[in-house]
This record gives structure tokens, C-alpha cells and sequence, in this order.
């Protein structure tokens, strides 16, 4: 049964990476296909929650610190280097540190639940706080000024290694597109593994699976790490994206948003959030343009009404459904 | 020549005094109600900054009207913050109870529901109501007399909730609740009553702490957000003990960020608030009073 969803998963994302990457790019226009990459990195980011909540427990309100970072490094290494290859690497770099230094006084402190959810909350706060205060010019890492709530503009684009050649938006698409796959092919064989599978018994019995000798606080720093990481690189690609990163990524806003994309696409798989994500964010682009509602009151009600009514999310509801319907179909033959 | 630098010093020392002193009470103040609904209810509330920004608007908006002052301050804005609370308790807590993880992410969709809102009725220009009483000289220095009664209203408040707590019958059925829901519900307690009558108070407390604060600190739609980390940090790190866990945490970190803002600039004062928050937590994860006054109030 494992081996058989292994290969669905396989399947179903060659051919998702075929119709994404070979069709795509060349039947829709160059302002749809930046769209479409802005939700191919906000997916990567659901993903690299949805891994760390769904299969470690950790309910993390931070996801968006790693983003953040990843964004903000990615911008400050490009701009004084003039190396974007180097930058993207930085990102995560440092966004893993970051997650390891967190994740030490979080894991080893042993909170739980609403303590880690408090705490990751406040590390954003404070980052918030501080970058918008720094709109002062003395606030400089080299020669790139943080900026304050203006945010660093001018954020370089990646290019072809090797090379001076900047990616096309059709390019980059493919990029980040790639990237998502890439990224939910790897959690999906990471929760496989050995490693996945303590994880899981970790979050469903801490206890249990530490009798059996398992250190639950470095399996957790590990899993925070790897999202970490999955988070500072969806960063990076925003900041090729939109050309400019600004303290919003920090914002509270954006870190409840991350949560509703996994809640409502479904906690406990990898392709809900990543679903939760592109959903959620063609509506607030289509809330952004028809100007009827409050985006922020709009999200509010959808968030309690996802917890309210649907607390297992859309996929695992559907899978359920396909399920009974297949089930049936099983029975019904002779 | 002497006697004069004395002078100068105490001066600035008691200035400096005040100024921690009205830190602790403004922290003491906000973080009261959401430690008595996590305290009695384990439930996190995440939309208690907009509570907060609630209890300012009405506090705002029954001046406006005409209302005398202290009747909108000390009345009117804890009763409608009090029934916006037994609302939320009604519709959406109340389906809630136990599944901590659920109730912060319902919470935190009403919070950003209260928070567009009051942004699509109030506007974003900030509100205001200038602080009473004026001011008070120390040396060459100038404090709010304004500041000395939110110290005084917050001594007030937690002697109060303390006393009701432990003496009245409300208050013994409140926590017996609290200790053994099964048992109470077994002697005749109505549970659900109980639930939203504490769910009530606290967000009395929590309007009257966002109406206090309105006049020194104005209103906006986000207003909420700058209170929450902070209110947050402070019960949490109290732990589950409602008075003495809300009221050492204020006390340690109001002087912390206050001292550190007079020092350095008010952002860095907010800054390391939340850092202490987060080693104080490495090493008592419970809080302070999950090790210590572990039966008290």
C-alpha cells in the first residue's frame, strides 16, 4: 500500500511538473505566468509548514520569520555581491541558523502547543518591530540600507549560472515551479524515510517514542531546520519575484495566512497546503481587485469558519469522500 | 552647588521611578483579562488586542456622544467589550473547549475579522481623547498626573479580582470550575454558565484596560497589535496562575522594557521584553508560577 501511494505520488507530480512546466508557459501570458509563480512560492512556503505542523506538531505562527529572512537575506547578499546564485544559498543558510538558534530554547526548553505558538509569534513581532524601524540610512548591512518599512527595493532577478543573462519571467516560472516539486517530492520521501516515521510517532506520542530511546527535542530541531530551510528559500524566490521585500513579510497578517493556507487545504498532507495556498491567494488577488470587502475581514470569517466546519481540511475531506465513493464502487462488483 | 546635583538626581530617579511604575501598571492592566480566560478557561485568546482596541473605541465613541468620561471608561466600555465576549463565547468558544490548537486559530480569524471591521467603520486616522488631570512637575521634569491614576486603577483592579476570587461564592465556584469541571457540574454547578460568566469578565477587564489606556495611547483599527505580543508574553510567562503569575511577570517585565526604553528608544524596550520572554521560558517552561506559588491565585 506504501510502495502503491509512493508511485501515485511519483506519478501524479510528473504529470502535474509535465503540464506545469511543458504546457503552461507557452499558453497563457507573461502578467498570468507571474502570478502563477508568486503562488508557486507561497505553495513551497504551505509546504515547508504543513511538514513541520502536520507530521512534527509543530504548530509554528514563525514560518513567516524564515520567509522573511530568506527574502531579506536573499535581497542584501545579491545587492552587495552581485551574486544571485550566492544569495539564494545565503538565504537558506541562514534561515537554517536562524531555525537551529529558535529551535534550541523552543525544543530544549520543551514548550508545547501554545507556548511555541506564543513564542514563534513573538520572534516575528519583534522582527516586524525592529525592521520597521530601521528607516534611517545608518541602517545598512554593506552597501544595501534595510530601509524600514519601505523594505529594500531593486532586488535583483536570478541568473543563468555561468553567466550574466537574467531569467525571463518565463523562466523564473519554470524555476520556482520546478522548485515546488521538487520540494514536495523531497518531503514526501522524507516522511517515508526512517527519520519521517519517528517524527510522526513523535508528534503522536512524545512520550512513547522517547521510552523507545528516541530524542524527540533534536527529531524536532531537525524538522524545524529542514522547514526552516524550505521557508528561507520560498523567500528567496518572493524577493526574485516581486523585485522587493518589505517587514509585511513579518507581519502578523501574513504569518495567519500561512496557517489558513494548511488548515483549509488539510493538515497532515503535503498537497492540501500547497493547494490551501494557491487557493487562498487567488482570492485575496481577486478580493484585492473587486475592492467589495475587507481582504483582512474576509480571511477573518473564512479562518473561523474552516476551524468551525471543515477542522480536517479540504483534501483529507475529499480523500475521504473519494474513498466511501471507491469503497462503494469495490463493493458494489461482483 | 551640591545639594543642587542631589536634587537633580532624585529628581530623575523619581521620574524614573513613575516611569517604571506606569509600565508595570499598563502591562498589568492589559494582560489581566486574557490571563483570566486562559487561566480559568485554557482558552488563548488571540483576538484580545482587538478587544483592547474595542474597549478604547467605546471608551472614544461614549465621550464623544456626550457621555461623561468616567461613567464610559469605567462602565460603559468593560460592559460592551463584557458582552462582544459572551458573544464570541456563545458562537464560537464555546464549541471549542479543550482543543487549544482550534481555538488560537478561530481566535485569530476573529481578530483579524474585528480588526476590517472597525477599519471599514472607524477609518484609519488615529482617535484620541487627551488625558484628564494634567500635569505634574517633579524638578525640571513633567509626568501626566493621568499616569499616576492608571498606577493607582491597576492596584485597585488586581486587589479586587483577588479579593472576589477568594472570598465571594462567585469566585469559590469560578475555581472550583476551574479544578474539576465533572465535579462541579456533579454539585449542581451550571458549567456552561460559569464559562461564560468568566469569559464575561474577562473581557470586562480587558475593555476597561483598552478604555484606561485610549487616552495616553490614542486608537486605531491595528491598536490591538501593539498590545498583543506583549500581553501574551507576560501571562504566558506568568503561567496558569491568574494574579500572582500576571501580576510578577508585569512586575519583571515592565521594569525591564521601561528601563531598557528610557536608555536606549522605546522599540528596543519592546524588543527585549520578548527576548527575556523567550530564555525565561528555556528554563521555566510552565512560567514562573509552574514552579513557584503553584497554589496560589
Amino acid at each position: 500500500m506504501r510502495a502503491l501511494q509512493s508511485h501515485v505520488t511519483t506519478i501524479g507530480t510528473l504529470v502535474a511538473g509535465i503540464v506545469l512546466v511543458g504546457i503552461v508557459p507557452f499558453a497563457v501570458a507573461p502578467f498570468t505566468l507571474a502570478d502563477l509563480t508568486l503562488y508557486a512560492a507561497m505553495a513551497i512556503l504551505a509546504m515547508s509548514l504543513g511538514f513541520i505542523w502536520g507530521f512534527g506538531g509543530i504548530l509554528s505562527f514563525g514560518q513567516s520569520v524564515f520567509f522573511g529572512v530568506g527574502g531579506y537575506t536573499y535581497a542584501i547578499v545579491a545587492l552587495n555581491f552581485d551574486s544571485p546564485s550566492l544569495a539564494l544559498l545565503a538565504a537558506i543558510a541562514v534561515a537554517v541558523t536562524g531555525a537551529l538558534l529558535l529551535g534550541y530554547f523552543i525544543f530544549w526548553g520543551r514548550l508545547s502547543d501554545v507556548y511555541l505558538a506564543v513564542i514563534t509569534l513573538t520572534i516575528s513581532l519583534i522582527f516586524f518591530m525592529l525592521i520597521n524601524s530601521m528607516s534611517s540610512s545608518i541602517y545598512r548591512i554593506g552597501d544595501v540600507p534595510i530601509g524600514g518599512y519601505n523594505g529594500i527595493p531593486g532586488i535583483p532577478p536570478l541568473v543563468v549560472p555561468g553567466t550574466d543573462r537574467s531569467l525571463s519571467v518565463a523562466e523564473t516560472y519554470v524555476l520556482v515551479v520546478t522548485v515546488a516539486l521538487l520540494v514536495y517530492l523531497g518531503l514526501s520521501w522524507l516522511i517515508r524515510t526512517k527519520f519521517g516515521r519517528i517524527l510522526c510517532s513523535i508528534k503522536e506520542n512524545e512520550v512513547r517514542a522517547e521510552l523507545l530511546g528516541y530524542d524527540a527535542r533534536l527529531y524536532k530541531l531537525a524538522a524545524f531546520a529542514v522547514g526552516a530551510a524550505i521557508a528561507g528559500m520560498a523567500g528567496a524566490l518572493f524577493a526574485v519575484y516581486s523585485g522587493l521585500i518589505n517587514p509585511d513579510v513579518f507581519g502578523i497578517g501574513f504569518s495567519a495566512q500561512i496557517i489558513v493556507w494548511v488548515m483549509l487545504g488539510g493538515l497532515g498532507t503535503l498537497i492540501g497546503p500547497a493547494l490551501g495556498a494557491v487557493l487562498i491567494q487567488m482570492l485575496v488577488v481577486w478580493l484585492g481587485k473587486v475592492q467589495v470587502i475587507d481582504a483582512n475581514m474576509a480571511l477573518g470569517v473564512l479562518f473561523i469558519v474552516a476551524v468551525l466546519l471543515v477542522p480536517a481540511g479540504l483534501v483529507p475531506r475529499l480523500q475521504g469522500l473519494l474513498a466511501i465513493a471507491f469503497g462503494n464502487l469495490a463493493r458494489s462488483r461482483p | 552647588m551640591l545639594h543642587d546635583m542631589n536634587g537633580l538626581l532624585m529628581d530623575l530617579l523619581a521620574i524614573t521611578l513613575l516611569e517604571i511604575f506606569y509600565g508595570i501598571a499598563s502591562l498589568a492592566l492589559i494582560s489581566l483579562g486574557l490571563a483570566i480566560i486562559f487561566g480559568m478557561l485554557r482558552v488563548i485568546n488571540f483576538a484580545h488586542g482587538e478587544f483592547l482596541m474595542i474597549g478604547g473605541f467605546s471608551f472614544i465613541m461614549l465621550t464623544t456622544a456626550g457621555v461623561n468620561m468616567w461613567i464610559a471608561m469605567l462602565i460603559g466600555a468593560p460592559l460592551i467589550v463584557g458582552l462582544l465576549g459572551i458573544v464570541v463565547e456563545r458562537v464560537v468558544i464555546r464549541n471549542l473547549y479543550g482543543r487549544i490548537v482550534e481555538t488560537i486559530l478561530a481566535t485569530w480569524g476573529l481578530s483579524l475579522f474585528l480588526m476590517g471591521a472597525a477599519s471599514l467603520l472607524f477609518g484609519y486616522f488615529q482617535r484620541g481623547v487627551s488625558p484628564p488631570f494634567g500635569t505634574l512637575k517633579i524638578g525640571n521634569y513633567q509626568e501626566g498626573v493621568y499616569s499616576i491614576f492608571v498606577i493607582v486603577l491597576a492596584a485597585a483592579v488586581y486587589l479586587s479580582t483577588y479579593l472576589v476570587l477568594r472570598y465571594t461564592k462567585l469566585g469559590l465556584i469560578a475555581r472550583a470550575t476551574m479544578q474539576n469541571p465533572e465535579m462541579a457540574s456533579s454539585l449542581g454547578v451550571a458549567r456552561e454558565k460559569v464559562y461564560a460568566v468568566t469569559f464575561f469578565c474577562g473581557a470586562a477587564l480587558t475593555g476597561l484596560a483598552g478604555a484606561v489606556l485610549a487616552p495616553i495611547a490614542g486608537v486605531v483599527p491595528t491598536s490591538g497589535l501593539a498590545y498583543i505580543a506583549r500581553s501574551f508574553i507576560t501571562v504566558i510567562t506568568g503561567g496558569a496562575t491568574v494574579i500572582a503569575g500576571t501580576g510578577i511577570a508585569s512586575v519583571l517585565f515592565g521594569t525591564v522594557s521601561q528601563l531598557t526604553a528610557i536608555l536606549t528608544r522605546p522599540v528596543w524596550g519592546e524588543a527585549i521584553l520578548l527576548l527575556t520572554a523567550v530564555v525565561l521560558l528555556r528554563f521555566l517552561p510552565a512560567g514562573i508560577t509552574g514552579r513557584y506559588f503553584r497554589n496560589g491565585l
